[in-house]
């Protein structure tokens, strides 16, 4: 037996063997977008070809933290807006591990935005899911960084003054290598753009709109939504970082206009991941570092040799 | 003047001139002469120019501090000035780095200066003649930028003033024409070595009014090394199978995580420089938490960033070593100098109730041993565990026998199951693993852990309260139960440094001495260099240097102060951090510790230490004003 036997192992799996045998009670909201999440996510999962113990999904705080409560896998609930630092290390550590990590509009544009940029910067091999639902939820409503203008809150009593954070537009200049944008409302879409970006071999970013029945009245503005690859108007070469970018303002631009613009942004498959350019300059390992600690036959090197230096 | 038993030389110029170097290879020439070496450097917050010394003590018997004042001062002017005029505010830095150095030459010293960089009247500005008289100095002016021009170019003034110095001081060139050919090649070589020479034969043949010279090395039992704490921490993370570290430039820590990056992708293992030092730390805990065994550290400033993911490995019970290298605070403080100020900030940082192992270690070889045992306790007993050094400890140089560190690695992972052992392990009825166990099979407080990609492994980690499993729980049994079992690996672990008699804590002096010294850290063997001058003069006194800060060695330290009448704690910070921590932890001695403070941006040296102790002894009082003494409670 290998010590990680769960990678790689060739064992077909539905979207149960994701459901926990103790689910414990959603304290998502009723009607909540979440859900559409985490069912997307378990939909897509036997599409990917994962089984849960290859599975390690990462989230921060909020009331998306929670996923990987409901989400049967290895999971690690960090702290708020962190989940990616901790989530890139482990692929670093062992690239045989599927990677996904998660957090809502506030943790991962708002606490979370430097980690977000870097990581998108470095291309690592992860899929990152935001649930944006322009609110703060857990904390009970206050303005987030994807709130409208003029958005009114406890905490901005008088309306905000900011524009919206554009996450489209930032995921592409940071450097993702996937971007894309479906909602809880059109559960087909999202399995199929998760299962894409989960198994595509860069930084895929997921924007995901959730409605928030409780805090954002307005959540039905996710509804209806135009599929920007099915429509005649919008289809635009995802390859082509120009078309991109310009898809991705008008799209950010139309959202708060009651346009809902969903699909497939951008896509570059040609960028290597951040482990393969790593690799490429020697910096490392070809086996997964975190084998080695099980590998009885492991040669480890003492730093006695670096000694030659000192004398 | 007084025969110097060490040798004790300064080399002063401005940052960039190559003074780091130059005095590295002063230093390993002197230990290949069969000398022991220290080395302690002293370096302004700038890239280039400024007031920049290294010293180099250097003798037959065991050297361990930078020692009192110094004998030798060789300056090479800052060659990097750039404000000649006056009444500029950094005055003229030319001059400086003669004129900033003299208060501390001790009487009979001597003084070599580059009059080619240096002005007669810059000279005579400060009255060196008048001076040197006063204090018997020996000073000789020498050309060592025209020697160094003649051959190559101006910055070769270093090789010059070295072999000047080995001239004044009768030590053999040899071994500095050896360092520099294997140091250097092609032109550069031959000009070194040129400049050398010649500086050499001039230093023959001026005229020596001074009467001493460097002591003749005895010889070293075996081959040495020269390393510093940095070095040594570094080494001892690798030997301890550690091969992924994480971290953001901040001096002093710079030190650890340069050595790191530069050597652990050869050792196989991983490098990154992130975005800042959240996360450093977030990364460390990610891969730790992915199985290998990895590492991050900061300096105060930087270290306040990790106070959020130390939590969160403590929570999640996620083995992690950080390294916390002081330098004076608060806030961004003086960057290029030690304080030990971090201490309360290291044991308590990040919400709620602290379960986090802290070692000080005290010297080059403590931070090789004390690195490995704080991975040890942290893959063992998955908590987090902190070295905890300063600026001091991080760049001075010393020799240590090459055998000491002919050490077995150790890549054990520590309390991580094998697959075989995760099917044979609990689970609950849902097949969901117990990764939080209540009550750990064996007794102790730790629950072994399974890595993502293990069959059968499965579980959440959480900075949340979890129950068995992981899952989040406020249910108010789990809570205790989980706290308990969390904090009680302190208890355990103090019982495994007790058990293995592998005593961090270190003693000096007779052992029924009256009165006691307590310090910790970098300065531990300053401490005991003047403890021994304490007796010498009839004092009845004896240390230790605690290097165990959390969890705390209870027992130890009340048998010390059962023992004495009263102790002195020794420490580098305003406020006196050990001693409060020594109250908190036993409960009492409020009125037997008194505290000698210096946070001026100096190390204590011995003489610092010799006069706190009279002064608490009723024997005076502190002479200047570097230091401050705060009395025991009651007195």
């Amino acid at each position: 037996m290998s010590a990680f036997s769960a990678i790689g192992a060739d064992s077909e799996t539905d979207d149960e063997a994701f459901t926990p045998g103790i689910e414990p009670q959603p304290t998502w909201c009723p009607g909540c977008g979440d859900f559409g999440v985490l069912n997307a996510l378990k939909k897509a999962m036997p599409e990917v070809g994962r089984n849960p113990d290859e599975v390690a999904v990462f989230t921060g705080i909020g009331c998306s933290g929670k996923l990987n409560s409901y989400f049967e896998s290895y999971g690690f609930h960090t702290i708020h807006g962190r989940s990616l630092p901790v989530a890139r290390a482990t692929k670093l550590a062992n690239p045989g591990v599927e990677v996904i990590a998660a957090g809502g509009d506030g943790d991962g544009y708002g606490i979370g935005g430097n980690h977000f940029i870097h990581t998108a910067r470095e291309n690592h091999d992860m899929t990152y899911i935001v649930f944006n639902n322009e609110i703060f939820g857990l904390t009970k409503g206050q303005t987030s960084p994807t709130s409208p203008k003029g958005h009114k809150s406890k905490t901005q009593p008088s309306g905000s003054a900011k524009d919206p954070l554009r996450p489209l537009s930032l995921s592409l200049s940071a450097g993702a290598s996937y971007i894309a944008r479906t909602a809880a409302v059109n559960p087909n879409q999202a399995a199929e753009i998760l299962a894409e970006a989960i198994q595509h071999d860069g930084f895929a970013h997921v924007d995901f709109l959730t409605q928030c029945p409780t805090w954002n009245k307005d959540a039905k503005q996710y509804v209806p939504y135009t599929d920007i690859q099915e429509s005649d108007e919008y289809g635009h070469d995802i390859n082509d970082r120009a078309e991109a970018a310009q898809a991705m303002y008008d799209a950010e631009s139309k959202l708060h206009e009651g346009e809902i613009l969903t699909g497939r942004f951008y896509v570059d498959d040609e960028r290597p991941s951040y482990t393969a350019e790593k690799q490429a300059i020697g910096e490392m390992p070809e086996q997964p570092l975190a084998e080695r600690y099980f590998d009885e036959d492991a040669e480890w090197d003492r730093s006695y040799d670096l000694l030659e230096k000192h004398k | 003047m007084p025969e110097p038993d060490d040798l004790m030389w300064r080399i002063a110029g401005g940052s960039g001139d190559g003074i780091d170097s130059t005095s590295q290879n002063f230093a390993k020439a002197l230990m290949r002469s069969g000398l022991n070496v220290f080395t302690h450097r002293h370096y302004p917050s700038r890239i280039r120019g400024g007031h920049t010394y290294v010293e180099v003590r250097a003798g037959n018997g065991p050297v361990n501090s930078r020692g009192d004042g110094y004998n030798f001062l060789l300056t090479l002017g800052d060659s990097f000035a750039r404000n000649p005029s006056e009444d500029a505010y950094y005055g003229n830095e030319e001059a400086k780095p003669l004129t900033e150095n003299l208060d501390e030459l001790n009487e009979g010293g001597v003084i070599v200066y580059d009059e080619g960089l240096l002005d007669e009247e810059d000279v005579e500005a400060i009255n060196l003649e008048e001076r040197a008289e006063e204090n018997g100095w020996h000073v000789y002016p020498v050309d060592l930028r025209g020697i160094a021009r003649e051959h190559g170019r101006d910055v070769m003034r270093n090789t010059a003033g070295v072999g000047f110095t080995a001239a004044l001081m009768d030590i053999d060139p040899a071994y500095f024409e050896e360092i520099i050919s294997n140091g250097m090649s092609g032109e550069m070589k031959e000009a070194n070595l040129k400049v050398l020479e010649d500086a050499y034969e001039l230093g023959q043949e001026v005229e020596h009014t001074h009467g001493w010279t460097a002591p003749e090395g005895e010889g070293h039992d075996e081959e040495q090394v020269l390393l510093s704490g940095s070095d040594a921490i570094s080494y001892g993370a690798i030997d301890e199978g550690c091969r992924f570290i994480s971290g953001y430039p901040m001096t002093p820590w710079t030190d650890v995580f340069t050595i790191m990056s530069q050597n652990l992708p050869k050792f196989g293992g991983i490098s990154e420089q992130v975005e800042d030092e959240i996360a450093a730390a977030a990364l460390a805990i990610g891969a730790s938490h992915a199985g290998v065994k990895a590492m991050s550290g900061s300096s105060g400033g930087g270290f306040a960033l990790m106070s959020e993911p130390l939590g969160l490995a403590e929570m999640t019970e996620t083995p992690l070593v950080l390294v916390e290298a002081m330098r004076a605070g608060p806030s961004t403080g003086m960057p290029t100098k030690p304080e030990q100020g971090d201490l309360e900030h290291i044991l308590y940082t990040s919400q709620g109730d602290s379960t986090r192992v802290v070692f000080a270690p005290a010297n080059v070889e403590e931070c090789y041993t004390q690195t490995r045992k704080a991975f040890e306790l942290a893959y063992e007993y998955q908590i987090p565990a902190i070295v905890a050094y300063d600026q001091k400890l991080q760049g001075e140089l010393r020799n240590v026998p090459e055998s000491f560190f002919d050490e077995e690695p150790n890549a054990d992972p520590g309390s991580v199951l094998t697959e075989e052992e995760i099917a044979e392990a609990a689970h609950h009825a849902s097949d969901k693993f117990k990764r939080f166990l209540h009550e750990p099979e064996d007794g102790s407080n730790v629950s072994p852990r399974s890595v993502p990609g293990q069959e059968g492994g499965r579980f959440l980690a959480t900075g949340n309260e979890h129950n068995e499993v992981g899952h989040i729980s406020e249910d108010p049994e789990n809570r205790v139960i989980q706290m308990n079992r969390r904090m009680g690996k302190l208890d355990d672990i103090r019982e495994e440094l007790d058990a293995t008699e592998q005593s961090h804590q270190t003693y000096h002096g007779p052992e029924d001495a009256e009165y006691g010294i307590i310090t910790w850290g970098s300065q531990q063997d300053t401490v005991f260099e003047a403890v021994d001058e304490l007796n010498e003069a009839g004092h009845s006194v004896k240390a230790v240097g605690v290097s165990d800060l959390m969890p705390f060695p209870e027992t130890e330290m009340t048998e010390f102060l059962e023992s004495v009448e009263h102790a002195v704690v020794v420490e580098m910070n305003a406020s006196g951090q050990l001693r409060g921590h020594i109250q908190k932890e036993l409960g009492k001695y409020g009125d037997k510790l008194s505290s000698l403070l210096k946070y001026n941006g100096n190390p204590f040296e011995p003489r610092d230490v010799v006069e706190g102790f009279e002064t608490s002894n009723g024997d005076g009082e502190l002479p200047h004003q570097r230091m401050t003494y705060v009395p025991a409670a009651g007195d």
